[in-house]
């Protein structure tokens, strides 16, 4: 049997704000929940090297899983909870931005 | 303190201009991130989890009030109000954008301040006592040997691309407070039959492989030093391996090669060294060293001091934690601590920064020190001053009575912050901090130093802390592994590993059950947690930790 695909999305750090920002059907964006979720190999092979490609735009693109919930995708790994929302220790940067 | 020279400033101005234009390269698509990468961290620009981060040098640890005012206004006008300081002795602003960084850059300038080799494969800030030109045991400051050494590795070309980090740490007194014993060369300055030297300490480091570094000179002459960690470095630069990063450090060199063939090495080394070296770096130091001289000393009634200590309960409570022997009669150390219950370790807003500032040039002979244990010092204070003083640091949340005890904690930016780390490490510094601030503990508890690394590359000195904390990611959860007995003074020792690590839910009940057994183990209130844990051993502490296997061991 052929090993499921954990969904994934096209997540990167912008090159002039440095922050993280996820690709999106058409560009980029800085919300998680808006990412396109890619749930075929190949498919997600080739998202990612079309981002990487945007060499003035981002910075260091890689696939980072997702869960899928409602068509919307969450964060699988703490790192990027965090990646997402900004720093635990007190509030602020994304999850104070993005509000 | 140091002022630049025109020689120092020109070559700064170059240097911020050339990286400004490569800065603009980078951003019209001309440079890839491979082709910019190695030259944004050459000037201390790393990009991290959410950010950029710029990490700023502040030499041997040393500010003044002019320097504390240019750090709060970068920080207010380039990031988001506040800045960090590290277990290096550096600052580090968080949130900069790329194309803000020269203009950063060039507000630095203008206070003889920089960037440069905060990062990458060079010698890397020097770091010092940060009591120097203040301690009451203090043989000679450090600080002028220290700022030698900052002219001499930077932009040093032969040391540019070496196998990898390299860390100089040096301390004038034999208390060791600038932890030389862990880094890759320490310095502990001597003095035999009226001659000042070095005792020379090389190959000690934390990280992945911790190791206490081993002497190999026991008195380096003081004119002998540029030739002789010339010679060092020179050496590990030749042999040190290159083939793995995770060996590269001069500790894996000195160990693998043992340290009387490092001595030889070295020695043979230093005969052509020391040819190249003509006296002019001695008349350097000794020009150096005019811009060192001790503040001139006031002379003033003690009594405002003493009605306030014994008139004011928060006072007292403070100058008896955050106070330290100066050499001066009538004057003492201030430790600002940084570490109020719950707070992130090691962060000063801007206007912290400036009130800081304002203390130092209205109380302070206009100097501050930053300490690897992240706090700020204040290193020449009349007691006179100090009631003054208090309360303005009061004012600002500045007067948190507490270091050397359990919520003064070196605690790495972790994975708030940094993208090397596996774990947070800040989170679990402020729920300890709370926790004992809540139980109203920690002057019982007395001395004790807990370090926290989110990684195992132990920005937070973990291995060194009596109570070590390390945070991992096992299996896509943060655990976090803690050790007992670590030592980062003269008599450096690395912690010993309790057992299995705990889950973040986990750490603070763990640290209480230590706590307990050690208010039970010690012989009274004077026997700090170090020394009933040399006692002791780990036996009784362990039983503590894991109660569960003591009970199946016990069926």
């Amino acid at each position: 049997m052929p090993k499921t695909f954990t969904p994934k999305v096209v997540t990167a750090n912008h090159l002039l704000a440095g922050d993280v920002i996820y690709q999106t059907a058409t560009g980029w964006t800085r919300k998680l929940e808006e990412a396109e979720v890619l749930t075929d190999e190949a498919d997600a092979d080739l998202r990612l090297i079309e981002a990487s490609q945007q060499v003035d735009v981002v910075v260091g693109a890689y696939l980072a899983d997702v869960a899928v919930d409602n068509d919307i995708p969450q964060p699988v790994h703490f790192r990027e909870e965090f990646r997402a929302t900004g720093p635990s220790n007190y509030a602020h940067g994304k999850q104070v931005e993005l509000q | 303190m140091y002022s630049y020279s025109e020689f120092d400033s020109a070559f700064l101005a170059r240097r911020n201009a050339q990286f400004r234009q490569q800065v603009e390269r980078r951003i019209a698509g001309n440079l890839t991130e491979d082709e910019f990468k190695p030259l944004r961290l050459m000037n201390g620009l790393y990009l991290q989890l959410h950010a950029y981060m710029l990490r700023v040098a502040i030499p041997y640890g040393t500010l003044n009030s002019a320097k504390m005012h240019k750090l709060a206004d970068i920080a207010e006008r380039w990031d988001k109000g506040y800045g960090h300081f590290t277990t290096r002795q550096n600052i580090q602003y968080n949130w900069p954008a790329l194309k803000d960084v020269p203009d950063m850059l060039d507000a630095l300038a203008e206070v003889g301040m920089h960037a440069i080799q905060t990062s990458g494969n060079t010698i890397r800030n020097v770091t010092a006592d940060h009591f120097a030109g203040a301690a009451a045991d203090e043989i000679a400051d450090p600080r002028p040997v220290a700022e030698l050494l900052r002219q001499w590795s930077t932009d040093h070309p032969e040391f540019q691309f070496m196998p990898r980090k390299f860390k100089i740490a040096i301390t004038g007194s034999p208390n060791d407070r600038a932890v030389t014993k862990a880094h890759d060369i320490g310095l502990r300055m001597l003095e035999r039959d009226g001659a000042r030297g070095f005792e020379v300490i090389v190959g000690g480091g934390l990280g992945r492989t911790p190791m206490i570094g081993k002497v190999v000179n026991d008195f380096l002459p003081e004119a002998d030093l540029l030739p002789y960690l010339e010679a060092i470095v020179s050496v590990w630069n030749q042999v040190g391996r290159r083939d793995n990063k995770y060996k590269a450090r001069i500790k894996i060199t000195v160990h693998e090669h043992g340290i009387d063939e490092i001595r030889r090495l070295v020695e043979d080394r230093f005969v052509e060294t020391r040819k190249t070296f003509s006296g002019v770096d001695q008349q350097m130091l000794r020009e150096i060293e005019t811009h060192f001289a001790a503040p001139s000393f006031k002379a003033a009634s003690e009594a405002p001091f003493k009605n306030a200590y014994h008139g004011d309960p928060v006072f007292r409570s403070w100058a008896d934690t955050n106070l330290t022997a100066h050499r001066a009669a009538g004057y003492k150390i201030v430790s600002i601590s940084l570490k109020k219950h719950g707070e992130t370790p090691g962060d000063a807003s801007a206007a912290q920064m400036r009130l800081m500032a304002d203390l130092a040039r209205d109380y302070g002979h206009d100097e501050l020190r930053i300490s690897h244990e992240q706090n700020v010092i204040l290193p020449h204070v009349h007691v006179s001053d100090l009631p003054a003083l208090h309360a303005r640091l009061k004012e600002a949340e500045l007067a948190t009575a507490n270091i050397g005890l359990i919520s003064d904690i070196i605690a790495c930016p972790g994975m708030d912050y940094c993208a090397l780390a596996t774990a947070r490490s800040i989170p679990v510094a402020q729920q300890i901090a709370t926790r004992f601030e809540d139980l109203k503990l920690e002057h019982d508890i007395g001395q004790l130093k807990i370090k926290i690394s989110g990684c195992i590359n132990a920005c937070g000195h973990h291995h060194v802390g009596h109570i070590g904390i390390l945070g991992l990611d096992r299996a896509g959860v943060e655990n976090y592994q803690i050790t007992l007995g670590g030592d980062h003074t003269e008599t450096a020792k690395v912690g010993d590993r309790a057992g299995p690590g705990f889950g973040a839910e986990e750490v603070v009940p763990a640290i209480e059950r230590i706590i307990d057994a050690y208010l039970d183990l010690r012989t009274g209130p004077d026997e700090a947690f170090i020394e009933t844990y040399k006692r002791t051993g780990m036996a009784p502490f362990k039983s503590a930790l894991y109660p569960e296997t003591k009970a199946v061991a016990a069926e």
